[in-house]
């Protein structure tokens, strides 16, 4: 296999999609072509961007070494700020374009079935390359500028997509405050961008590295530029607290849930951290506060995920819970250990949210209330759908178990008490995908409806990702993937599949995992333990869980209505009515009451004409007189 | 002795002075035209008044005093004239009822 | 001394009747007030030995302009209404009696270059000559001329009755 790309085709990885965007959006649009044609259009596209991802990675594999695509200089303010649109081929993109144009192309095949009749397929398609093509443009892109407006351009995607159901007030809602909060992030990401652009001079990723190395940026603008990069990705990959926005997402259409708010685009958080990690590397504050609120992040979501009732919202609050992992992974244990979970994260997850819209197209509902023993009725969903529940857990030898144990077993060495919540959220995790598990499949189908299982258009693509759930972690069973990334080192392929039985960290992780899943086996298909009355026990831990510790209250209510609306709003308002507008209303009436006032001088007879006359004729007199 | 100078001209500014005061004062426009005319007498005291105490050969001021007299007569003409067509126009010459050029 | 005592009595009387033509409310008596004013003022160009002048305001002021002023007063029916005063009374006062005082003191302050000349008499043969001799006036005498006809032409379309 050759292992080096010819440059055109890099360019192209991100070209096809924003072509295959434009022609949808433009030519496609005015032909009113409403029909699956979008679909095959923005597949192929993808398609081919997939195949010269996989070439690159391939050669990064072999080879791993950066190369730099030189780009062509694009703005130029005066020689103090230069500009060059270039990409970046490191081993860190070549993982994420692989996940990217993979997880894209597989949730569009998907989308062919799931999407089926929709009216509004060209609009869904063109944005959904237009988010590939942001997407891959922010892992390519070499200076902070370009990656910004990726970032900002994958958030407007988001919005697009979430709200693709528009008419539905809860989508359109859903989708305005996703885009606010990220949009809080974004903030600091922005303004760590000034800020690293006032002490090195340069938005270009590489020189902001070295500039940090050699010092020339102060220890404190580090921290302060980590700490805003990491409320950026903090705003992106939805952690505590600025997560709200995630569950509600879960209104879009599902594939748009796996393409972006399980794989992508939440990732793309984690990826910036990694991008620009020397610079976190200088800053302990930075790294801690990464990994503190990863696992908090990470304990917090799982409770919640543990009460709630319709299958999208466990996987939203899953997600957020894993993004946490990966946070508490990349501050410390480093990038590859967070990108390897990343990786393995994006297969099982978009292969869960495909099992769910599968559910959903045969019973209609989300709701887990309303399911059961679809197992029989719906085999291949089942399956995939165990499978990637399995993976998720930690279970061996599927792909989940060993990013996560990278993960714990950094978080051991480094810092106990994160440690001991990341274990209780791995318990947490796999009891609460297997009462999903157990409640969806297991036992009994209630309604009158018959589901059926769904057509191999949207099977393929889930049969896809189940392979991939079982059999992603073995690429890193010689430990090449994380030793590319810079971590860890090379060891045989047996001595990576099995001699993780040597650490004693894997069996306490697998019995963690295995007793959370015999618990939900228990509770929810034996129904041994009644969870009614689990539920009443802990009634008051049960309530807080349930409404997500009454934190989207907080937001909406408190800081939303009370502070912002009617308190600094309100005061903005009411600022600018009587003070602004009254100054300028009463320097117009001063205008006018003068004018009024010398007005009155003129009532049209001659004899107080004259007398004004002969008041300036005294006037003068005196003046003459006094100065002689 | 022959009163001097200032006297003669403290006589027209006195006189000047009470038809100015008359005129702005008045409410009547025939009488606002006399006490122009005081005014106007005033005024040529003051100039004969100046040729004969400072230049008696030129007889200077009193050449300008015949001007005087004969634009002061033509004025009143005039002047009476336009009261008598307002007259005719507004049936009233108070001038206090004359402001049409109000704002 | 007797030049004091006609300067006097003339000036009290042209004073008094200037006084009275303002005070009086009784339009008649105004327009004669000013006659009497006219023939004060007469006097006093007398005292300073401007016979002509003197001759001529009689004459034109007292004879036309005065006659003209009292015709026109019964014309208008206003002997009726009288003379009132408006409401400037009191501003104007003042004004004019700073006005006055400052004429007064520009007066005093001044020092005139007074002449000891004597006077020409009688003037109108020196007048005559000042006006239309060699370096006279002529032309002002003949624009006073126009002035008049343009007054008399005037005052003629002014009154007019339009059919």
């Amino acid at each position: 296999m050759m292992n080096n790309i010819p440059e055109a085709l890099i360019w192209m990885i991100p070209g096809l999609p924003l072509a295959a965007f434009t022609v949808l959006f433009v030519v496609v649009r005015a032909l009113k072509i409403r029909s699956n044609l979008n679909g095959y259009l923005s597949i192929a596209a993808t398609a081919v961007s997939f195949a010269f991802s996989l070439w690159t990675a391939a050669g990064l594999f072999s080879s791993p070494g950066e190369n730099a695509v030189a780009g062509f200089e694009w703005l130029n303010l005066g020689g103090k700020l230069v500009i060059e649109l270039g990409l970046i081929i490191d081993p860190l993109t070549g993982i994420m374009l692989v996940v990217v144009t993979l997880v894209s192309l597989l949730v569009q095949i998907y989308s062919l079935g799931y999407m089926h009749g929709s009216k509004s397929l060209n609009r869904y398609f063109a944005f959904i390359s237009l988010f590939t093509f942001a997407m891959l443009g922010l892992v390519m892109a070499d200076n902070l500028l370009i990656m910004f407006m990726c970032w900002e351009l994958v958030g407007l995607c988001s919005y697009m997509l979430i709200g693709f159901w528009y008419h539905r007030p809860a989508a359109a809602q859903a989708a305005r405050k996703a885009f606010f909060i990220t949009r809080i992030g974004d903030f600091g990401f922005l303004a760590a961008i000034l800020l690293l652009f006032s002490s090195a001079g340069t938005l270009d990723v590489a020189g902001i590295h070295s500039a940090a190395a050699g010092g020339v940026i102060s220890s404190a603008a580090i921290t302060w530029a980590a700490l805003g990069i990491f409320m950026g990705a903090m705003g992106k990959s939805a952690q505590f607290p600025l997560h709200t926005w995630l569950p509600d997402a879960m209104e879009g259409p599902t594939p748009v849930s796996a393409l972006i708010h399980a794989a992508t685009m939440v990732a793309a958080g984690v990826f910036l951290v990694g991008r620009m990690y020397p610079l976190f590397e200088l800053s302990p504050t930075a790294l801690n506060t990464v990994a503190t609120i990863g696992a908090v992040t990470a304990l917090f979501a799982g409770t919640i995920a543990l009460v709630m009732h319709d299958i999208k919202k466990v996987l939203a609050y899953s997600t957020i819970s894993q993004l946490g992992y990966m946070m508490l992974g990349l501050g410390l244990g480093g990038v590859a250990v967070a990108l390897f979970h990343l990786f393995t994260h994006a297969f099982f997850k978009a292969l869960l949210f495909m099992g769910a819209g599968s559910v959903n197209h045969s019973t209609g509902t989300f709701d887990m209330r309303k399911m059961g023993g679809l197992a029989r009725l719906m085999p291949w969903t089942c399956a995939t759908f165990v499978i990637g529940s399995l993976s998720l857990s930690g279970i061996w030898p599927l792909a989940g178990f060993f990013s996560k144990e990278e993960i714990l077993s950094s978080a051991l060495s480094n810092q106990p008490v994160l440690f001991a919540m990341a274990l209780i959220t791995a318990f947490m995790t796999a009891f609460y995908m297997f009462r999903v598990v157990f409640l969806t499949f297991g036992g009994e189908y209630q309604s009158r409806l018959k589901p059926h299982e769904s057509g191999r258009i949207m099977l393929i693509p889930m049969l896809v990702l189940a392979v991939l759930a079982v059999s992603a972690g073995w690429l890193n069973a010689t430990g090449r993937l994380t030793a590319i990334l810079g971590h860890g080192h090379e060891h045989s392929w047996i001595t990576g599949l099995l001699g993780i039985f040597t650490h004693p960290l894997a069996w306490i992780s697998l019995a963690v995992a295995g007793s959370g899943i015999t618990l939900a086996w228990a509770m929810y298909h034996k129904r041994w333990i009644s969870a009614k009355k689990i539920a009443w026990t802990f009634r008051s831990a049960y309530t807080v869980f349930f409404h997500k510790y009454w934190i989207d209250e907080l937001y909406e209510k408190y800081i939303g209505a009370r502070f912002f609306n009617n308190g600094l709003f309100n005061l903005f308002n009411r600022f600018d009515t009587t003070v602004i507008d009254g100054t300028v209303n009463d320097i117009a009436g001063l205008n006018l009451k003068s004018s009024k006032a010398i007005r009155a001088l003129h009532n049209g007879r001659l004899t107080r004409y004259s007398l004004v006359f002969l008041f300036g004729v005294a006037a003068v007199a005196l003046t003459v007189i006094f100065t002689g | 002795m022959a009163p001097g100078l200032e006297q003669y001209l403290v006589l027209s500014a006195v006189i000047f002075s009470i038809g100015l005061f008359g005129a702005i004062t008045k409410r009547s426009a025939v009488v606002i035209l006399i006490c122009i005319e005081i005014m106007l007498a005033g005024v040529n005291i003051a100039l004969v008044a100046f040729s004969r105490f400072i230049t008696p050969a030129e007889l200077t001021g009193q050449s300008f005093s015949v001007f005087v007299i004969v634009v002061a007569a033509a004025e009143v003409a005039v002047g009476l004239a336009i009261i008598l067509a307002l007259y005719r126009q507004r049936h009233t010459i108070d001038t206090d009822k004359i402001d049409l050029l109000k704002w | 001394m007797g030049l004091q005592i006609a300067f006097w009595i003339l000036s009290i009387t042209a004073v008094a009747a200037a006084a009275g033509v303002v005070w009086q409310t009784n339009l008649f008596r105004a327009a004669l007030l000013l006659v009497a004013c006219f023939l004060a003022t007469a006097g006093i160009f007398v005292t300073l030995s401007a016979d002509f002048l003197a001759a001529a305001q009689v004459i034109i002021n007292v004879g036309a302009v005065a006659v003209l002023i009292i015709m026109s007063i019964m014309l208008t029916r206003e002997v009726t209404r009288g003379s009132p005063s408006n409401r400037l009374g009191i501003p104007a006062f003042w004004l004019t009696g700073i006005v006055t005082a400052a004429i007064i003191v520009a007066v005093a302050k001044t020092s005139w270059p007074v002449s000891p000349v004597p006077p020409a008499e009688p003037t109108s043969s020196a007048l005559a000559l000042i006006l239309m001799g060699g370096n006279g006036f002529e032309l002002v005498i003949h624009m006073g001329a126009l002035l008049l006809l343009a007054t008399i032409i005037g005052a003629i379309v002014l009154l007019k009755e339009s059919k």
